[in-house]
């Protein structure tokens, strides 16, 4: 759509404007300012400089949090992609098998997210859940309150659950979009179920599949509350993420400088990323 | 039609599968808020042997457990009304004008609903303790709107620009004044796109903690935070627990049906 050049259409964005700069500018502001400070208590504030940035910079803890947050969002994505395409492939295309399967497809979409840890913390309990008492029976030695490993399996398997079926919509949504006559070609050709996928589907999903892969990553890489009602970070720090490190320095060890100084660099990386998916969004839409 | 007939015989296998693994840990939840804590730790079954509702009559008649809910719908509910009204104009202005820093101001938006919540918790409780506002249902609801204001300008522009800009110029010819068209014309053409908005709102501010716990001590505690503290505090009152749990997911489950075609669009910024 061609837009028209209108600099009143200022006075239609200045309540957002307004509202959204009052939760943004003000408290990142703060963050700024106390990254480049130190305290000692009574509200007295002395010049710090960069010391905090290269405190953390120079952290293993930071490092720490920031690997497993990586591969936590490597293998979700890696999980959820594939399992969601196979999942769209296979779904119904017409009669009452669709708004079923959307229905309970979307349900984990919808619940809160605390609420997500809660189940799968009731679920994996070896004492009481179904999951863990089963492993049990089965003969694993499966407890996610003290083994590293059960720990992460629990909450990749609880991400999965809980995320999986966004990947399955967004590609149903595409999917969906394919006229029939596509497919009636490719028949009359002789084209295999792989060619199909590859050269009919696949290309169809390429822009929604970008928009779950650019979303599941961001969404994966702010992640706290499942894992930390799960876990609570531990056994020790082997799930503690970058949201979970975070505040736990800011708001348990009170550690303000560089809990601020970790924020903006956090923040750093959360705005590379949105200019990634901002860029093949708006990309996208010029292409119509 | 033959290979995709003997294809959609078993097609439906996978589904099914999938929905069984995404129902199961949900049983097990509704499950367990029908029994009592004894039979919970006790003995282990597949459903409630003696099945109970005291669980849910805890949370009916204590009001530390029901206020959490009162409080949750509460900031929810402001924080929906005042996502969807700020950003209805300015989804208008995205989707009609270019205007001086539009691409910045669209991207900077973007960027609050990707940032992490947990930058924010410490700056908002000294911000929202600066003007007194701690502890109030409006402080969460303001605070929601850091990514709940973008979430709705970028549904909401998803689904004006499908709109065409005809309409627009044939209703100004037709000596419609902005207000007027806007509300008149321009509103019960993206009606649906209005509602699932509100519905997005409606489920990112239900479902956050994070930003929730932080401003909040008693008067305005949401349920969720509510429960976290059981699980640590009193640590063992599992039926009770799930119960709760199972009537924070009620909401949800009662509308998702009139949304399921749009969840994709919602969740995708209004971009499928």
């Amino acid at each position: 759509m061609n837009k028209t050049w209108n600099n009143k259409a200022w006075f239609l964005v200045l309540p957002v404007l307004l509202l959204v700069a009052f939760s943004a500018i003000i408290p990142l502001m703060t963050v700024v300012n106390y990254s480049m400070q130190d305290t000692f208590g009574n509200n007295q504030f002395f010049w710090a400089g960069t010391d905090w940035f290269t405190d953390v910079l120079h952290s293993d803890r930071f490092w720490n949090a920031l690997a497993r947050n990586l591969i936590f969002s490597f293998v979700i994505l890696a999980i959820e992609i594939p399992l969601g395409i196979f999942v769209a492939l296979n779904m119904p295309k017409k009669g009452i098998g669709v708004p079923v399967c959307l229905v309970l497809m979307a349900l984990p979409l919808l619940i809160p997210w605390n609420v997500v840890g809660t189940i799968w913390q009731v679920f994996g309990r070896v004492d009481i859940g179904l999951l863990g008492h089963y492993l049990r029976i089965l003969g694993v030695d499966y407890n996610y309150t003290q083994d590293p490993v059960d720990a992460w399996a629990t909450v990749i398997v609880m991400d999965v659950w809980h995320w999986t079926s966004l990947v399955v919509l967004l590609c149903y949504a595409g999917l969906v979009s394919i006229p029939d006559a596509y497919y009636q070609a490719a028949k009359i050709d002789g084209a295999s179920r792989w060619s199909v996928f590859r050269y009919i589907q696949l290309p169809k999903m390429k822009r929604v599949l970008l928009i779950a892969v650019l979303l599941r990553f961001m969404d994966s890489f702010m992640i706290y509350t499942e894992p930390f009602v799960v876990t609570g970070g531990g056994p020790g720090n082997s799930t503690t993420f970058l949201s979970i490190d975070l505040v736990k320095m800011a708001v348990g060890q009170f550690d303000l400088g560089p809990a601020a100084a970790m924020s903006i660099i956090y923040f750093l990386i959360i705005l590379l990323l949105s200019w990634v998916f901002y860029t093949v969004m708006t990309s996208q839409d010029a292409k119509g | 039609m033959n290979t995709s007939d003997t294809k959609r015989s078993w097609s439906w296998v996978i589904p099914t599968l999938y929905i069984l693994f995404l129902i199961v840990p949900i049983y097990w939840l509704v499950n367990m808020s029908f029994k009592s804590n004894s039979e919970i730790l006790g003995n282990f079954s597949l459903w409630p042997q003696s099945p109970t509702i005291r669980n849910y009559m805890v949370i009916f008649t204590d009001p530390s457990w029901y206020n959490g809910y009162i409080n949750s719908i509460l900031y929810v509910v402001m924080n929906t009304v005042i996502s969807v009204t700020a950003a209805l104009p300015a989804a208008y202005a995205f989707s009609r004008y270019r205007f001086l820093g539009d691409k910045h101001l669209f991207f900077w938006l973007l960027t609050n609903r990707m940032a992490p919540p947990a930058v924010f918790a410490l700056p908002f409780f000294q911000l929202y303790s600066a003007f007194g506002l701690i502890d109030t249902h409006i402080a969460v609801a303001i605070a929601h709107c850091l990514f709940n204001v973008p979430l709705a300008v970028w549904i909401l522009e998803g689904f004006m620009s499908g709109v065409p800009k005809e309409i627009d110029e044939t209703a100004y010819i037709d000596g419609y004044s902005f207000p007027r068209f806007f509300v008149k014309i321009f509103m019960p053409l993206i009606a649906s796109g209005i509602g699932v908005a509100a519905f997005f709102c409606f489920m990112f501010s239900w479902v956050e903690l994070l930003i929730a716990r932080t401003l909040t001590t008693t008067d305005a505690k949401p349920i969720a935070a509510t429960m976290t503290r059981t699980v640590s505090a009193s640590g063992m009152d599992w039926g009770v627990l799930a119960a709760a749990g199972v009537l924070t997911i009620i909401p949800g489950a009662l509308v998702i049906y009139f949304v399921r075609n749009y969840i994709a669009k919602g969740f995708a910024l209004g971009r499928v």
